[in-house]
């Protein structure tokens, strides 16, 4: 039922699925239109807000202790779990997570599961695992809905279907709920909607969903959402199993005081979710009877052992850098070929796949910066960005092949150049002369390139180049100094 | 601060090194201003490059050196002007980093003595010099486009909006967008050639939008970047670096 997930491992370069991106007129359209509406509802709320920064920085630090006692806090949290009678799993990787996961569903009786909104099971391909073990998973978030009636991919962390418009969306219900004459109006869509779930609500017996945060002092997990159909999912199955990264848990209940005014705020623009659910362990006569707790790694570690880019870790996934993010803006998510799209996307992604896959992802970002300036736990992606880069360009100059690589040795090049005063200047007086053939007289008379070879290429495409001066500032200020000026 | 207006600085000038090899007249322009302005201006022969390109696309090793090149020729600077706000931007951030990953002490204790002496050249006028108006005439419609790494790393904010509003004859009007990325990116702008230009089509509209006839800037590079596409299309809008605006005089 679902479509092809987003793979990292098989994904074609960022580049060249930008570039198919780039071509879809409505896509660019619904983006825009989506990212612009949340982004001014952000300003408004955070603007009234006298203490954002310090918020900010007040999250920045829970997270950045978090991380450095993972393990303790890990460990607490199972004690905590297991005392108020969850059951908690460890998953080294996905593979791990999803045997764990179908295991789980099977015991518990049912060939069905209800879903609520996880990033982390996209992350693992969950639903391709459910549905080759024979169960079948009903996303209930609306949007996860839409992606998966449609057949379609996620293409943001907080609003998956946030490429589609409301006319899309319409045709996938009428298509996939045999509803020729639904209209086209929210209302008329969130009816549909609801018909097509309540009737899942009641019927299915196991839930999954992802997590929010796992407070490690009380053993609780929370998740919070807009449309109740979490809470749904939260309280009618008799058998929930949450699956978490171990990135997210919080020392303690009061922490959650500053992450939900900074989640909320930063994700949607509103000052409060209008559900937020926090459940410990199960309890008799209410809620599920059976509860599972998958704490999975998947080379979570790996960036934990990384020292700087192990603030990757302290994202709350709010998704407010993507709609800050002048590519993503551009391209929408599924160019990055994951789950997790735009700036947070171009640094985890690589490292979830221990930089073996997604190495073009570090270099989707112009290094503006508006990430950093809207990330609620201030993590410094361009700073990240460019360490990852240096990981990348070690890994493709390590042994022979350093020697054919095209990039690595202009850059060396260059290097050696700027390495003396001298051998800049030639390289100065070079470049004039081997421009030369490329430069070509505008009406004015000045010089322009309209063309460039091989990688420069790019640049030529939609811009021209003005040709280099004559003379350049060190020898005219050589010249001004001997004629004594 | 504006005693300092008044007292010759001995200013050393990082002109960079695209700035020196394809924007002289910006570097003649940051002379005319600080010399008119009653300062010394001295021009480091050894220098070369700030190491940026390399540092930002992943070759840090290669933009070692540099580094300790930049700090052997303005050790001992009063003060250190540069018409480059990422060049700044990349003294500032990641020197400090280096010279610690170098393991090297002196260095280290060079970088923290050098840095606070080293300003975009808007920032000098502005926050070292507490001056707004620099004498300058430009009678054009021009815009201001903010680098960001001017508006988010060296946090300039509205400083070069009050040099450009003391400008005489000048008619100033706001670019739509002003905190939205024109695409260039240093390597991103051919690494990633049809985003960059995508993000290039929205800044050369708002340009166009203004009905200027200069779009000014902190940095070339941005500023390139823009002049490319608006040359392309044959708008005849030109693209001029702050200091030449802030250069010019009656007459």
């Amino acid at each position: 039922m679902s479509g092809v997930g987003l793979d990292p491992r098989t994904a074609p370069t960022f580049p060249m699925a930008a570039k198919a991106m780039l071509g879809d007129t409505q896509l660019r359209k619904n983006v825009r239109h989506a990212t612009d509406v949340i982004q001014a509802k952000r300003a408004r709320v955070v603007a009234e807000m006298p203490d954002w920064q310090q918020l900010r920085e007040a999250g920045k630090q829970i997270r950045e202790h978090t991380m450095a006692h993972l393990d303790f806090y890990l460990e607490e949290f199972e004690t905590n779990c297991t005392r108020a009678g969850g059951v908690v799993h460890w998953a080294r990787d996905a593979e791990e997570a999803r045997q764990i996961i179908v295991g789980l569903v099977k015991a518990s009786g049912s060939d069905e599961v209800i879903k609520i909104k996880s990033m982390t099971t996209e992350e693992i391909q969950l639903n391709t695992a459910l549905e080759a073990a024979g169960i079948h998973p009903f996303e209930t978030d609306l949007a996860e809905l839409i992606i998966q009636l449609g057949e379609d991919r996620p293409s943001h962390i907080v609003v998956p279907a946030l490429h589609k418009n409301r006319q899309q969306i319409r045709e996938i219900f009428q298509r996939k709920m045999n509803l020729p004459e639904l209209g086209e109006k929210p209302e008329d869509l969130a009816d549909a909607a609801r018909m097509f779930l309540r009737e899942k609500f009641l019927r299915v017996k196991t839930g999954v969903s992802g997590a929010n945060f796992l407070i490690a002092e009380t053993g609780g997990v929370c998740v919070v959402e807009s449309e109740g159909n979490g809470r749904m999912c939260l309280t009618l199955p008799e058998t929930l199993i949450t699956v978490a990264g171990i990135d997210k848990v919080l020392p303690r209940f009061q922490d959650l005081e500053v992450m939900l005014q900074l989640l909320p705020r930063s994700a949607t623009g509103e000052r409060m979710n209008p559900y937020n659910s926090i459940w410990t362990g199960v309890k008799d006569g209410d809620g599920p009877r059976v509860f599972h707790v998958v704490l999975m790694d998947n080379a979570r570690t790996e960036i934990l052992a990384d020292g700087e880019a192990r603030q990757t870790l302290n994202c709350i996934r709010c998704a407010a850098c993507q709609n800050a993010c002048p590519v993503y803006r551009q391209t929408g998510g599924h160019a990055y070929g994951s789950v997790y799209a735009g700036p947070i996307g171009a640094i985890l992604t690589p490292q979830l796949q221990e930089m073996k896959h997604a190495q073009s992802l570090p270099y989707a970002s112009s290094l503006c910066g508006a990430c950093y300036e809207v990330c609620p736990v201030k993590i410094n992606i361009p700073e990240v960005l460019i360490h990852l880069r240096n990981k990348v360009v070690q890994q493709n100059t390590a042994g022979v092949a350093g020697f054919f690589d095209v990039e690595a040795g202009a850059m060396k090049a260059m290097a050696m150049i700027f390495r003396s005063e001298r051998r800049f200047r030639a390289a100065q007086r070079l470049g004039r002369v081997v421009e030369g053939p490329l430069v070509r007289r505008d009406g004015k008379g000045d010089g322009w390139i309209g063309w460039l070879p091989g990688l420069l290429g790019g640049w030529t495409q939609v811009r021209d180049l003005q040709e280099m001066p004559k003379e350049t500032f060190r020898d005219w200020w050589e010249r001004r100094g001997s004629n004594g000026n | 601060m504006f005693p300092f207006g008044r007292f010759g600085l001995r200013v050393s000038f990082f002109i960079t090194c695209y700035n020196d090899t394809l924007f002289p007249e910006t570097g003649k322009a940051v002379v005319r201003v600080l010399e008119r302005l009653g300062h010394t201006v001295e021009f480091p022969a050894g220098q070369t490059c700030c190491g940026q390109m390399h540092y930002n696309t992943g070759y840090q090793a290669e933009a070692m050196p540099l580094l300790s090149r930049f700090v052997a020729q303005f050790r001992g600077a009063e003060a250190v002007v540069v018409p480059s706000s990422s060049c700044v931007a990349m003294m500032r951030d990641h020197y400090p980093k280096m010279a610690l990953a170098l393991k090297d002490e002196r260095l280290m204790g060079e970088v923290e003595e050098l840095l606070p002496k080293v300003f975009e050249f808007s920032e000098f006028l502005t926050k070292r010099l507490g001056l707004e108006d620099v004498g300058a005439y430009y009678p054009h419609r021009v815009t201001y486009h903010a680098s960001c790494h001017g508006l988010r790393n060296l946090v300039l904010g509205d400083g070069p909006m009050r040099l450009l509003k003391a400008v005489r004859g000048i008619d100033l009007v706001e670019l739509q967008g002003l905190e939205q990325c024109c695409g260039f990116g240093g390597t991103f702008a051919v690494k990633n050639a049809d985003v960059s230009s995508a993000m290039l089509a929205e800044k050369t509209t708002a340009v166009l939008n203004t009905k200027a006839e200069a779009c000014t800037a902190c940095d070339n590079s941005c500023l390139m970047h823009i002049q490319g596409a608006l040359h392309r299309q044959r708008t005849g809008v030109k693209t001029v670096h702050l200091a030449e605006i802030l250069a010019g005089g009656e007459g």
